[in-house]
């Protein structure tokens, strides 16, 4: 599987849009985000694991950036928006310490 | 019988003992009004404008459900540079920060949180003049996100 894919990153864009509507984004993927507070059954602290950002770039301008924390809960869900002006690649990469761990793009048509 | 509040103390404790960094958390109580300083570097709060949706019920605090969104016009002369949530009852009270600007078109943003035990959620919107807004909510927790540190103590 590749690398950017292995963690099952899932993106969802309206596939249409007028110009100037307003779209909503919704992400989804598959990582425990371990907080580093938790044990496991023999007692031994689980280490922290967790992606640090989400960028969303559409149309080649970053739209949206999400620092995530623990407080974000496993398989994180992201939901934002922004206004369709252009038809075009919507991608959305999940980061660890500026280190791409997963990404998926999606178009959007504008009509006009 | 365990009662309530040794319930919620010593899961807070299980939860946030284990770091050097978050020592403090298992001494004493967290101080909900330094953290909101810490979070706002000492700006004053308006407490209007911001909408928290969330449940104020959460049988567990695994995963809880939030839609949080700020008033503003979102144009280049007046916008939300950045939602942030704090969780002053977490181990870590600063929570996630999401950067907006007028290409969003509307300050709104959707998650879900990990709660560590019953508080008061905070929400706040720093606007592209220097304001920040902000809004509360208490959600009532069942079951803290850290429930397996209860049972290792």
């Amino acid at each position: 599987m590749d690398r950017l894919t292995s963690l099952q990153p899932r993106v969802r864009v309206p596939a249409t849009a007028r110009a100037g509507e307003i779209v909503e984004v919704r992400t989804l993927v598959s990582h425990p985000m371990e907080t580093g507070f938790r044990r496991d059954e023999q007692g031994a602290r689980v280490p922290r694991d967790i992606l640090t950002h989400l960028v969303c770039e559409y149309a080649g301008r970053e739209v949206f950036r999400a620092e995530l924390q623990p407080a974000i809960s496993a398989n994180p869900y992201v939901a934002f928006h922004f206004r369709a002006t252009v038809s075009g690649a919507v991608t959305v990469r999940w980061e660890v310490d500026g280190t791409v761990v997963a990404e998926r793009t999606e178009t959007i048509e504008v009509l006009s | 019988m365990i009662s309530r509040r040794t319930f919620t103390q010593r899961s807070f404790i299980g939860c946030a003992g284990l770091l050097p960094g978050v020592g403090w958390a298992a001494s004493r109580r967290p101080d909900p009004e330094a953290i909101l300083r810490d979070a706002t570097s000492g700006r004053t709060v308006t407490w209007e404008g911001v909408t928290i949706e969330m449940p104020q019920l959460a049988e567990t605090g695994n995963s809880v459900p939030i839609t949080l969104s700020a008033q503003s016009p979102m144009t280049e002369a007046d916008y939300v540079r950045r939602l942030s949530i704090v969780v002053p009852g977490n181990p870590e009270p600063l929570g996630p920060a999401f950067l907006l600007s007028p290409a969003n078109g509307v300050a709104r943003v959707s998650t879900r949180l990990r709660l560590a035990r019953t508080q008061t959620v905070v929400v706040l919107a720093e606007h592209s003049d220097g304001r920040v807004t902000g809004a509360q909510l208490p959600v009532l927790v069942t079951l803290g996100a850290c429930i397996d540190e209860l049972w290792t103590d």
